[in-house]
């Protein structure tokens, strides 16, 4: 296809895919006095159009219709569970969401911004020296990230600045200063903004979680508590706990977004040139195929473009960064029955299940209330906050009140408790006593890397532009569904010192497989992997590729394995912290930043 | 004066000529030769005088024209004002550029439609007017589209008439300029914000009321307290007093509110909507901060049109306090609530510089409500600038409020908080609804 498409005039970086990793990637770039054209595959987006209320608050259109995520008619992934059956299309939305357009997963997400526990940068080598080799399950790929806390804390702390994150610090500069998370570790600043407000059943929780002798915290959330102006001069909106964060550009302009937060000033950037409608097909290298060229896409046309550019930025969606390595032949493709190769490698998704605690009649619970990235967690159970050795398992899972808001059409399709009637007079009553008078409280827990869970290209199935899709293998394991029940064991102890009138704790059953067809979350993670050895990862520390040195690769495909915390936080500072040691090394001095 | 986007051919035109010559890549700041200082000066003379409010359309070449003015007596045409031989200005000495810009005389002879401010360009002075030409002979590009004036109705469609008019009204340059120089001021700072407010920025071109023979009835703050004192409605717009009225001027307004207001179009008490978008958004942002300093010390020291009958606006709790405890039962409560509190809350206060304030806003108590009543039928749009770079959209509620619902929710936000403001007829809003165009665009969205 490269042979007919037609060259345009080279720019300094392409950038692949406009959410929060391009949108910070091309800031930087221009920062850095380098042009930038940053390739969207859906259409551009903005609150004025998207967020227009009241017209914007549609949950048909916005939670059902799917009005902000990907079009899965063009373009999708196949699933299988194990590696003996045949995968098949995800051809309608329901596990994971993945967006689409301008703004990316950073337009529909909620606003949860956590950094990441230090020990989970490092959970291979900790869990060594805390429980020895033998206890990492066979099979089982625990690996480190390769980076340190203390290296990424400036530009955690730069995303939050940037994101005008809400949130209550435990310790800044090593000294204690407010009633953050006791198990986070020390920031070199406040949080921007202070915490939002709890709604009523976070503040239940609070109370309960205290009473049950454990130690919560305020969520840490990028929808902004007050009216807040960034380090870019953009500016935010308060939140005022409308419920229509998830899946909805925020019409109060107080979700961080890129659209918001970034954006503004990049499209002013002369330097800067969006290109929405525009699907990559390839990244195009040389013929010694150790240097890209550039990209080769689709414009909104349906006409072939090649793209050259010095550098290439690969900023989609975790999934398609996978996919986008595997179809231009960067990085050797993982086998897992050699075990060997590293694009697709260590897929790893996140283990949430959600609990219901039901409350006296006379106590309103007011879910309609909400923010996307308020409430109130505790860590006890988290990371590496509580010893394993007796319990035989690897990772573990915040614990959460994370109230966004339960809309009309939600709360009917939540219904009733469990044995409730699906239709007439007694679903109506449970659906409405579940509405008024319950809460839901997560288990948000880590997943781990498994030998036998990975992504590669399917054999069968194409796109709509001939390629073929990406197939997961994916199944849960033991040791997650063992965590996941220790953990939500603990949801009870919260519920019981609640008060609770009844309480539905959801738990991973073991031999249920996988099923894509009941959402559980958008946290898809790893599969092209961050590490200090190239036989285990497909990139070194600075997200670059070990092969193609002029490609970086920003998303949570970096990462290992799963943690328990939402990835965005995770995944600007990632950018922030590759783009710091592209323009401070490798623009000066092009080549492997590692090695 | 702004006008209202004519939707035809000339501006499809001139949208394609601008779009072939922009081409795939971005600008790279080095492929910009530089350019003599004069055509930079000149430029900023253009900003100040905010030519491209008129002569420029939206996404169109800079200073093609083609901008339509719906007069009473027919529609007006914005000319090209590019260098380009023909179609522009191209074949103008400087002498005739500045006879056109000051006398308001065309090339030929004919008089300019007075929608050209040349009542206040009259005292521009020689070397801005020749920095100006320079800019429009040497930084515009040509543009060889024409403008065809063809819908102004008879007899207003012959010239001669205006030739009276202006010889009637239009002051001379020569006296003007030479009564300029004789005027003192308190400070260098004051006299230089009266040049650019009654000279190149013509202010009052909007801001002065008109007579009905159409000549303002102040060209200066020496011509009395008539200056500035907010305007007959533009384009549905009521440009509101500039003078120091406490609750209906800038007489709360201090000196670094109006400079913040003239560089992002928002400042604590308010945010800029109407035509005053588009002179922040071409003219007022680029100006220096010693300028927007000369303007605000210079509207600081004009006094109050008449003293004040009412005390100056203190702000009153009582609807607050009323609609948080839950009583919705004052005149268009209920509609605030639901449609206006997320943003302007229940006290009123807003979140400045985001979302503006409604109490205490001069615009909600202006005596005339056609800007509020506008603003809610139609939304406003707060503009990026290059100091706040964030945009904000309010969503219009024609299509969801009737003229009955947008009366009592307008009358509430009047008279709440201590704003004490008239309230508004349901016959007030049907006006004002009548008075949208349907050709109103979809004013290009903001993108964040």
């Amino acid at each position: 296809m490269s042979d007919e498409a037609r060259r345009l005039k080279p720019v300094d970086v392409v950038v692949v895919g406009g959410g929060w990793a391009g949108s910070i990637m091309a800031k930087e770039m221009t920062e850095a006095g380098r042009s930038v054209v940053m390739l969207e595959r859906g259409p551009d987006r903005s609150t004025a159009a998207d967020g227009a209320y009241p017209a914007s608050i549609d949950e048909l259109e916005a939670n059902f219709r799917y009005k902000l995520f990907q079009d899965l008619s063009k373009n999708t992934v196949t699933i299988r569970n194990n590696a003996n059956q045949t995968a098949l299309p995800y051809r309608r939305m329901a596990a994971f969401l993945p967006g689409e357009g301008v703004g990316g997963a950073g337009l529909h997400w909620s606003g949860v911004h956590f950094r990441i526990p230090p020990d989970d940068l490092r959970l291979r080598s900790r869990v060594i020296e805390k429980y020895g080799a033998g206890f990492i399950p066979e099979g089982m790929n625990l690996q480190d990230y390769g980076v340190t806390y203390e290296e990424l804390e400036p530009f955690f702390d730069k995303a939050e600045k940037v994101f005008g994150t809400a949130g209550e610090a435990y310790k800044v500069n090593n000294e204690v200063v407010g009633q953050g998370n006791v198990f986070s570790p020390s920031r070199s600043d406040h949080f921007p903004l202070p915490p939002l407000k709890d709604v009523y059943t976070a503040h239940l929780f609070r109370k309960a979680a205290t009473e049950a002798g454990f130690h919560p915290y305020s969520l840490p959330a990028a929808n902004a508590s007050q009216q807040y102006t960034n380090p870019y001069g953009v500016q935010m909106g308060p939140c005022n706990f409308c419920g229509y964060c998830s899946g909805y550009a925020c019409y109060m302009y107080s979700k961080a977004s890129p659209n918001v937060n970034i954006l503004p000033v990049l499209r002013r950037h002369p330097l800067f040139e969006l290109r929405p409608d525009c699907h990559v097909l390839k990244v195009e290298r040389d013929s010694t195929g150790t240097r890209a060229t550039g990209v080769t896409y689709t414009d909104a046309d349906g006409k072939v473009v090649t793209q050259p550019a010095e550098m290439v930025i690969l900023t989609a969606f975790q999934f398609h960064n996978v996919r986008l390595m595997l179809l231009s032949g960067i990085g050797k493709p993982y086998d897992p029955v050699r075990n060997e190769g590293v694009v697709g490698r260590n897929f790893v998704y996140q283990n949430v299940t959600t609990s219901t605690v039901w409350l006296d009649p006379k106590v309103e619970t007011n879910q309609y209330i909400g923010a996307g990235g308020g409430g109130v967690a505790f860590d006890d159970f988290n990371s590496e906050n509580f010893d394993h050795g007796p319990l035989g398992f690897v990772g573990g899972s915040p614990v959460w009140v994370n109230q966004a808001g339960v809309k009309a059409i939600a709360g009917a399709h939540a219904g009733g408790p469990p044995g409730t009637p699906r239709w007439g007079s007694a679903w109506k009553a449970g659906m409405i006593d579940t509405y008024r008078h319950s809460l839901r409280i997560d288990a948000h827990g880590a997943n781990m890397a498994y030998r036998d869970v990975y992504l590669d290209l399917d054999p069968t199935w194409k796109d709509a532009y001939g390629q073929p899709l990406l197939r997961m293998t994916f199944d849960w394991k033991d040791n997650d569904i063992r965590m996941n029940r220790y953990v939500v064991d603990k949801i009870g102890d919260v519920a019981k010192a609640m008060g609770a009138r009844d309480v539905h704790l959801t738990k991973r059953e073991f031999g249920s497989p996988f099923d894509t067809r009941q959402y559980q979350t958008t946290h898809l993670g790893g599969g092209a992997v961050m590490g200090t050895d190239p036989q285990t990862s497909a990139l070194n520390r600075y997200m670059q590729s070990w092969d193609v040195h002029n490609v970086f690769v920003i998303g949570a495909n970096a990462f290992p394995q799963g943690t328990g915390y939402n990835p965005t936080g995770m995944v600007a500072a990632l950018a922030y912290w590759a783009a710091h040691h592209i323009r401070t090394t490798y623009l000066a001095h092009p080549g492997p930043l590692a090695g | 004066m702004r006008g209202v986007w004519k939707c035809g051919l000339r501006p499809m035109a001139a949208a394609l000529l601008a779009l072939s010559a922009l081409g795939n890549q971005p600008a790279r700041a080095q492929d910009t030769p530089p350019r003599p200082e004069l055509v930079t000066r000149g430029e900023y003379v253009a900003q100040a005088a905010d030519c491209a409010a008129c002569h420029t359309m939206p996404g169109g070449a800079p200073f093609a024209g083609g901008l339509a003015f719906h007069l009473p007596t027919g529609t007006l045409y914005a000319p090209n004002i590019t260098p380009d031989a023909q179609a522009g200005i191209g074949g103008y000495s400087e002498a005739e550029f500045i006879r056109a810009v000051r006398n308001g005389i065309r090339r030929d002879g004919a008089t300019l439609y007075p929608a050209m401010p040349y009542p206040s360009y009259a005292r521009m002075t020689d070397d801005d007017l020749h920095a100006l030409y320079a800019y429009f002979m040497q930084g515009v590009r040509p543009v060889a589209t024409p403008v065809v004036q063809d819908g102004m109705h008879w007899p207003l469609s012959m010239r001669w008439p205006l030739t009276v008019w202006r010889r009637l009204f239009a002051p001379d340059p020569a006296v003007t300029l030479k009564g300029a120089t004789a005027r003192t001021f308190p400070d260098p700072l004051v006299a230089r914000g009266a040049y650019l407010v009654e000279g190149p920025g013509h202010c009052g071109a909007c801001h002065t009321p008109r007579a009905v023979t159409m000549q303002e009835k102040a060209l200066t703050a020496e011509d009395g307290p008539l200056y500035l004192s907010g305007g007959a409605p533009v384009d549905g717009w009521r440009p509101v007093s500039l003078r120091g009225e406490n609750r209906t001027g800038l007489g709360r307004w201090s000196e670094q509110d109006i400079v913040r207001f003239l560089a992002t179009g928002r400042m604590p008490l308010g945010a800029a909507f109407g035509g005053m978008t588009d002179a922040i958004n071409h003219g007022t942002q680029h100006m220096t901060a010693d300028d927007q300093l000369a303007i605000a010390r210079y509207l600081k020291t004009l006094s109050p049109t008449m003293p004040a009958r009412a005390p100056g606006w203190a702000y009153d709790p009582a609807a607050t306090s009323a609609l948080r405890a839950g009583d919705v039962s004052a005149r268009g409560a209920r509609h605030y609530v639901d449609s206006c509190a997320a943003c302007h809350r229940t006290d009123g206060h807003g979140y400045p510089t985001t979302f503006p304030p409604l109490a205490g806003n001069p615009v909600v108590m202006d005596p005339a409500p056609d800007s509020l009543i506008r603003i809610v039928l139609e939304g406003n749009t707060l503009r990026a600038t290059k100091q706040a770079p964030s945009a904000f959209v309010m969503p219009g509620f024609a299509a969801r409020m009737d003229d009955a619902a947008v009366a009592d929710t307008v009358s509430f936000i009047r008279a709440a908080w201590g704003n004490d403001a008239p309230a508004v007829s349901v016959a007030d809003v049907a006006r004002i609804r009548r008075s949208l165009s349907p050709e109103h665009p979809p004013a290009s969205l903001p993108m964040n």
